[in-house]
């Protein structure tokens, strides 16, 4: 009788460990892809005519590996569906937190995912240079990025002379958030000119606020934000020429010329009087995350927040994001001299594939297509923009992301993409970033600062 | 011998009376009779490890690499059941393979004594070989190596490491953590076994000290992040740090715990303590309750009583105890990781050397650095895992 109940609890374990473990690969199966109707009125009416050139993949996997985490990487597992209906090849997604680190680690150890995004170009040849994994853009992805790409596009996705990586989706960052109803009540106006700017942040000081609020906390990347604030600054105090000679480091890192940028931003990062609204005094601003930077123009303790046109997904749903007297508007960060026109800093995800397989090929040259453009535009929620000229504007929901779009396509618009993203990953995803963070954090000196990213360029 | 001789041993009748009487043979052990099929598979699976283990070697040397088209769901598998279906089919040949050996060590014929401890420790030590023994010298020759391994740079890494600022800043904390958590830690938990042994309260307050050890140090460096979170001290702004709202109803500034250096070192240390001490207190506490009643019986006749028997009796007791806390804690502590990246990322100059080798590894693809900063705290963590296993030593030769 005991053998049979000892048996009995043991069989109860098993069926119950088992039960579970099979609820759980069942369960958590939307990494499956495609096996759910989605939100589309496009799964069921697609016009399937664009896809044959990719033939049929049925029954084909294709995984697709990022730094893309929830919230946002919904709108991209949706935007997939076009494809995937009209070929029958699955997209498997998947998401990382650790996505800089694990790329490299995953590609060494033989195990690389068929396609990544790359967040950074620097990054992307980083890779390309230490491992040799990355394969050549093929002539489709070559034809599409050339017809509807302007020309600094493909070499953005290039290392060493050779096209690897067509733009994905594309952010403007040369924004900066207010309350257009706030300004209304107090009397103020946009800026033009980077001086009318800065009398406006006296005026507010005057009237007894603090204008500037600030958050560069990001976890592993913290301090990406401040870097941003230099690439800005670089751009309308030297122009874009010196600015690629910045990240090509053709100048070095703590050349006077990028120690007047570092200055001026220091006028408004470190001035007492101008940070941190709502959060703290200026060594707040690196304890506080970039997600949190803007939230005090809500509650009335500060006026505005320098950041890129995916901060729109941070402010709480149901926020009135309209230059009318809405809460929520973004102006355009005004230049300081007339020299070097309207520039813009924005950035992008470039698109990498490890493994030559036909379906992985195909879904290549379907990402760098306007068809992915304008699904991806249909289902993405406000926050989403790309540099792609045949982007349908109307699809998208926002009208700061319409901004960004008229923005990313207008050829008079001097573009240039994040310097950090483009620099070797030590500096642009190592040093720039913790050295500022030390620079606002524990007031290093500022010629300190700059020597200390130049000594570590590699 | 009749059945009444008086010098007859009186044994009753079980099977020892059979032994001991001398008409009966005893009965010589059983001759392990093996069988050939067993001797059969003992052989084959000698061959298949020692050509596993040759193609293994050949392949590192990059001598010869096998090409086989391995099926995608083993070598590269996807979705969850893939996994879970990879997971049990490795379960399952894993025991297959180790019933195979056992079985056929008992059953063989001729097997010596040595085959037997050999079968049982040799996937042990295959795995030992290959997941310690060759990654453990092989960071040993990345960190002669520059960042991508391919140029000899010698004592170079190490020369960086103990000159540029950044890295003595980092030895310098790590000093600290080793210092500080495992006399603070080992001190708390002794007075607080020392405080609740043979109270009412015992068992509430033994688990109330032990709690923080059940949860990861992720989780605890989440909750103590949350406990040291900054808001200024303004209209409209509510405090949501526990500390920082204690020093506002005291009446003073709101305080940035985390990124004042040098004191936010200790702030993060207070994490470890909070985590160790259970651990502490738990052993002690054993020990203490294993100190021999007599003793203390006698020590309190000669009148020793309170902090004179905590002492003078408690202490020395203990010693052994002590030292296992002490070297444990400082090992864990050596190691420590989790807490300093999940609340400061290692920025504010608070990094450690396990810290600091990911940083230089995984994100400035220093990959010569890492294994320098790596090999240093594996020559930190000898000295005291070497006097931990003398203690052990000499406490079994007293036993």
């Amino acid at each position: 009788m005991a053998f049979r109940t000892r048996w009995r609890g043991a069989a109860a374990v098993t069926c119950g460990v088992g039960l579970s473990l099979v609820l759980a690969a069942c369960g958590g199966g939307d990494d499956d892809g495609g096996d759910d109707d989605g939100d589309g009125a496009a799964a069921g009416d697609v016009d399937c005519s664009a896809y044959e050139q990719y033939g049929d993949l049925e029954g084909t996997q294709v995984t697709v590996y990022t730094s893309i985490l929830p919230p946002e990487d919904a709108a991209h597992i949706a935007s997939y569906e076009p494809f995937e209906e009209c070929t029958g090849a699955t997209i498997v997604y998947e998401g990382s937190a650790e996505f800089e680190a694990q790329i490299v680690v995953r590609v060494q150890s033989g195990n690389p995912p068929d396609i990544a995004y790359f967040p950074q170009p620097g990054l992307l040849q980083t890779v390309v240079r230490d491992t040799g994994a990355v394969l050549e853009a093929t002539d489709a992805v070559v034809e599409n990025t050339e017809s509807y790409w302007s020309e600094e596009w493909k070499g953005y996705g290039s290392v060493d002379g050779t096209f690897y990586a067509a733009p994905l989706g594309a952010n403007v960052k040369s924004f900066v958030w207010y309350s257009p109803a706030a300004f209304e009540e107090a009397g103020y106006e946009v800026p033009q000119t980077w001086d009318e700017m800065i009398e406006l942040s006296d005026q507010i000081v005057a009237d007894g606020g603090k204008p500037w609020c600030a958050g560069i906390g990001s976890g592993d990347a913290t301090g990406w934000p401040a870097t941003d604030w230099m690439e800005d600054v670089m751009l309308r105090e030297h122009g874009p020429d010196v600015y690629d000679q910045w990240y090509t480091h053709e100048i070095p890192f703590n050349d006077p010329q990028v120690a007047d940028v570092l200055e001026r931003v220091g006028t408004i990062l470190k001035n007492d009087d101008y940070v941190n609204g709502g959060l703290g005094d200026v060594t707040s601003i690196a304890s506080t995350t970039f997600q949190d930077g803007g939230l005090p123009i809500l509650q009335d303790q500060c006026w505005m927040h320098r950041q890129a046109s995916f901060y729109q997904a941070q402010w709480p749903e149901g926020t009135d994001i309209s230059e009318d007297g809405g809460e929520i508007f973004a102006f355009y960060l005004p230049p300081i001299s007339e020299d070097f026109g309207r520039p813009v800093l924005g950035g992008a995800e470039f698109v990498a594939g490890f493994t030559d397989r036909p379906e992985v090929l195909a879904f290549q040259a379907f990402l760098s297509s306007p068809e992915w453009a304008n699904s991806k535009a249909e289902v993405s929620p406000p926050g989403w923009v790309t540099a792609n000229t045949e982007l349908d504007a109307s699809l998208l929901v926002s009208p700061i992301d319409q901004l960004s779009a008229e923005i990313l396509a207008d050829p008079e618009t001097v573009f240039r993409f994040d310097a950090s993203d483009l620099m070797p990953g030590e500096v642009g995803a190592g040093s720039f970033w913790t050295e500022m963070t030390n620079w606002i954090a524990n007031d290093k000196p500022n010629q300190e600062v700059l020597d200390a990213i130049e000594a570590s360029w590699p | 011998m009749s059945d009444n001789d008086p010098d007859r041993p009186d044994v009753g009748s079980g099977s020892t009376a059979t032994a001991l009487r001398e008409d009966v043979p005893v009965a010589a052990p059983r001759p392990k009779e093996g069988s050939p099929v067993w001797t059969g598979v003992l052989v084959a699976l000698g061959a298949v490890t020692v050509i596993g283990i040759l193609v293994v070697v050949a392949s590192l040397a990059g001598l010869w690499t096998p090409e086989f088209d391995w099926p995608s769901w083993l070598v590269s598998s996807v979705t969850a059941v893939e996994k879970f279906g990879l997971m049990f089919f490795a379960i399952i040949l894993f025991v297959v393979v180790m019933s195979l050996i056992l079985l056929a060590v008992d059953r063989a014929r001729g097997v010596r004594n040595w085959m037997v401890a050999l079968a049982f420790l040799a996937p042990m030590g295959l795995m030992l070989v290959f997941g310690l023994i060759y990654p453990g010298l092989r960071t040993m020759r990345e960190s002669f190596f520059d960042r991508t391994s391919t140029n000899y740079v010698g004592f170079d890494n190490y020369a960086t490491l103990f000159t540029e600022d950044i890295f003595q800043t980092v030895l310098r904390n790590t000093a600290i953590w080793v210092f500080i958590v495992p006399i603070v830690a080992t001190l708390i938990g002794l007075v607080y076994a020392v405080l609740v042994d043979r109270t009412r309260f015992e068992a509430l307050a033994k688990g109330l000290i032990f709690l923080p050890m059940a949860i990861s140090m992720v989780g605890a460096s989440i909750i103590w992040k949350f406990v040291y979170e900054y808001r200024p001290d303004q209209e409209g702004v509510e405090q949501i740090g526990l500390a920082n709202q204690l020093l506002v109803w005291a009446g003073r500034e709101p305080y940035q715990f985390l990124i004042t250096s040098p004191l936010n070192t200790f702030f993060l240390i207070v994490v470890m303590i909070w985590i160790q001490s259970g651990f502490a207190m738990t052993v002690l506490s054993a020990a203490i309750k294993a100190i021999p009643d007599d003793i203390v019986e006698a020590a309190r006749i000669d009148g020793v009583s309170g902090l004179g028997m905590f002492r003078y009796v408690t202490v020395p007791s203990i010693r052994p105890a002590l030292v296992v806390v002490l070297t444990t804690i400082s090992i864990t502590t050596l190691k420590v990781f989790d807490i300093v990246r999940t609340m400061t990322g290692g920025n504010f100059n608070t990094s450690v050397v396990a810290n600091e080798f990911y940083t230089q590894s995984f994100r400035q693809f220093n990959v010569g650095l890492g294994a320098a900063l790596a090999v240093v705290l594996f020559v930190l963590v000898i000295p005291i895992v070497v006097y931990n296993v003398r203690q052990l030593r000499l406490s079994e030769d007293v036993r």
